[in-house]
């Protein structure tokens, strides 16, 4: 907590705690349908922060994360509708699955240098590969999907991740919350320096002696991992699983959005980011569901995307941190 | 299986895969010079696709022959948005390039699903259900002509690269775009002459390929994938190996169809990409650039 305050200014401590109480009371305070919203914005908080480790911190370009939080979800899925295994058991086996693919998809493309758009390439490829291999296993529910037992909503069961809505919504901001600490610790750790030297420039690292393959690496690694754990609370909230939207690249583009508008490489930005752009979505289903054609919503939330991409191309966290004036001038940037 | 239902299918794929390679042309034209990943590739092309078939329905122009119409009009979509929209990204990063594209497909997507619906639509020619006996090969009608089509205008854009000046212009932007703006060349609009050119590829090949295939608004994305994996293998910027990587993508497509499960035919491209990935990443046709 400490270390996610440096260098901000009473105002931002104050709009944090603020932010913070309102996100743990609002499960008192709003009605269910917001409620639904705000819990998928805190999983896009949550994967974009993951996913924000790998580029924003360590600079590698992914755009097959929806094959790491699939492969968490798959497994924990499977592990309990097979033998009847608690999620808090089922998430070792989803972590450690998804760390492996990370870890191949990472040996693989940091061994044969492969870079840039290239690396993001190999990320697709291995997604789409898995989403169309997992379609023709039986075990996994094949094509037809995976379907989770539909829970008795009344009664919170947390051990199995059976309940009502505000139990999801409590476990996603910890979540978040844990995300957020692990990341801001990250950055400022020896391991988050060497990855911003490799990030800004990665011969100049390798010169000074970073060690780019294990960075990388775990970079990878943690990056896959915490979406493998996010990838488990989505099949228990979704209650059902298909290879082609649970592997796909749009859903791979769905994960990194928020981060993307918010602001890459910071820690609020993926926060930021969830909270713009899931509203947006809201909204613009309310608008134009009167219109009755398909499409239009989806017309008019390219463009938007399009616009801040055009306008607001490092992304809306840092305008917003200067527009407030949220730093104490003492550490430069946005955080 | 006997021998001949193999050879028929290759033959099928062949001829396929060389419409793919010329959409995957579109693809490497425009990477190979202004170096922006077009990730609305497959949606252009769907756009392409549904105009062709507006011709058809209203005009009853046979797709072959609107082609030209099509090309042109997608020329003038490519011109302007690299004009108006993509050359304000040229300097931010590849995921932010990355994103701008992906909103653009979505904007497009949506537009044809707004304007046609969600339904597959297809025309039928009245040479549908003709076919050519070559030997033992029995080959359908449409799709030698489309083949054929699909190698007249790569060739097309072959000629024009090599010998005319706008085409020598551009490749010079593409090796060199400082070099070029010393010598006097106007990068800006040069550049959208060639986005131009990359999508009235993608309209050329929509057109050919509505003959073969029925469109709807989703076709998009697994088009884009598929030109990557085509550009990917025949080697980023190279025109020969968009082709060559279109038509082995084609015959391999057919081939896998028939002896695995059709379902598995993309995992195969897939898997094919990943090998070349790692071990060409520059393709086969590519120049290594390390």
């Amino acid at each position: 907590m400490r270390r996610i305050l440096e260098g901000a200014s009473p105002r931002a401590r104050v709009l944090l705690a603020a932010l913070g109480a309102l996100l743990l009371a609002a499960p008192f305070l709003v009605d269910s349908y917001v409620l639904s919203v705000l819990i998928i914005v805190l999983f896009f908080a949550y994967v974009g922060q993951a996913w924000n480790l790998m580029l924003g911190f360590a600079g590698q370009l992914s755009l097959g994360h929806a094959l790491f939080v699939g492969i968490g979800a798959y497994a924990s899925a499977a592990l309990f509708v097979h033998f009847h295994l608690p999620p808090w058991a089922g998430v070792f086996a989803a972590v450690a699955l998804a760390v492996l693919a990370g870890s191949v998809i990472g040996y693989l493309g940091f061994r044969f240098s492969i870079r840039g758009a290239y690396f993001a390439l190999l990320t697709i490829a291995f997604a789409e590969f898995t989403g169309i291999a997992v379609a023709h296993v039986d075990w996994l529910g094949g094509s037809g999907g995976l379907f989770l037992p539909v829970s008795n909503r009344a009664h919170d069961d947390l051990a199995n991740l059976r309940g009502s809505p505000t139990m999801f919504y409590y476990v996603i901001l910890t979540l978040t919350a844990g995300a957020l600490a692990l990341c801001s610790w990250l950055l400022n750790s020896r391991l988050g320096l060497y990855w911003k030297a490799i990030r800004e420039d990665q011969e100049a690292a390798e010169a000074l002696g970073v060690p780019l393959f294990r960075c990388k690496m775990i970079a990878v690694a943690i990056s896959s991992g915490l979406s493998g754990i996010g990838g488990v609370w989505y099949a228990f909230y979704y209650n059902n699983l298909f290879p082609e939207t649970t592997f796909g690249t749009s859903h791979s583009i769905e994960l990194i959005l928020a981060t993307v508008v918010g602001g890459v490489g910071t820690l609020f930005g993926p926060i930021l980011g969830a909270f713009v752009l899931t509203p947006l979505g809201e909204v613009m289903t309310a608008l134009t569901e009167g219109i009755g054609i398909d499409g239009v919503k989806p017309f008019f939330w390219g463009l938007a995307v399009a616009a801040i991409v055009l306008f607001r191309p490092s992304g809306l966290w840092p305008w917003l941190y200067r527009l407030l004036a949220l730093g104490n001038g003492t550490r430069g940037g946005p955080r | 299986m006997p021998l001949d239902f193999y050879l028929n299918a290759a033959t099928g794929g062949l001829l396929t895969g060389l419409v793919y390679g010329l959409s995957a042309l579109g693809l490497s034209v425009i990477f190979g010079v202004i170096r922006i990943v077009n990730f609305a590739h497959g949606e252009i092309m769907v756009l392409g696709m549904f105009a062709t078939l507006l011709i058809f329905r209203h005009l009853g122009i046979d797709p072959l022959a609107s082609l030209p119409i099509v090309a042109a009009g997608l020329f003038g979509f490519g011109f302007l948005l690299q004009d108006m929209v993509v050359r304000r990204v040229a300097h931010l990063a590849d995921h932010m390039q990355f994103l701008l594209m992906a909103a653009i497909a979505v904007v497009l997507i949506s537009l044809c699903l707004m304007l046609f619906g969600p339904d597959a639509q297809g025309l039928q020619v009245d040479y549908a259900y003709e076919s050519f006996a070559i030997g033992p090969l029995l080959v359908d009608k449409v799709r030698v002509y489309a083949g054929l089509a699909a190698l007249t205008v790569a060739g097309l854009l072959f000629a024009f690269f090599r010998y005319a000046p706008t085409g020598k212009a551009i490749r010079a932007c593409g090796d060199n775009p400082v070099g070029a703006q010393v010598v006097g060349l106007n990068l800006r609009r040069l550049y959208a002459l060639t986005f131009g050119i990359g999508t009235a590829c993608l309209g050329a090949a929509g057109a050919i390929m509505l003959l073969l295939v029925d469109v709807h608004p989703y076709l998009g994305p697994s088009y884009t994938l598929l030109a990557f994996i085509i550009v990917i293998i025949g080697g980023m910027g190279s025109l020969p190996g968009a082709l060559l990587g279109g038509i082995l993508i084609g015959v391999s497509e057919a081939v896998a169809g028939l002896i695995l499960q059709p379902s598995l035919k993309s995992a195969f491209s897939f898997g094919l990409l990943i090998l070349v990935l790692l071990l060409r990443p520059q393709g086969l046709l590519g120049k290594a650039v390390r």
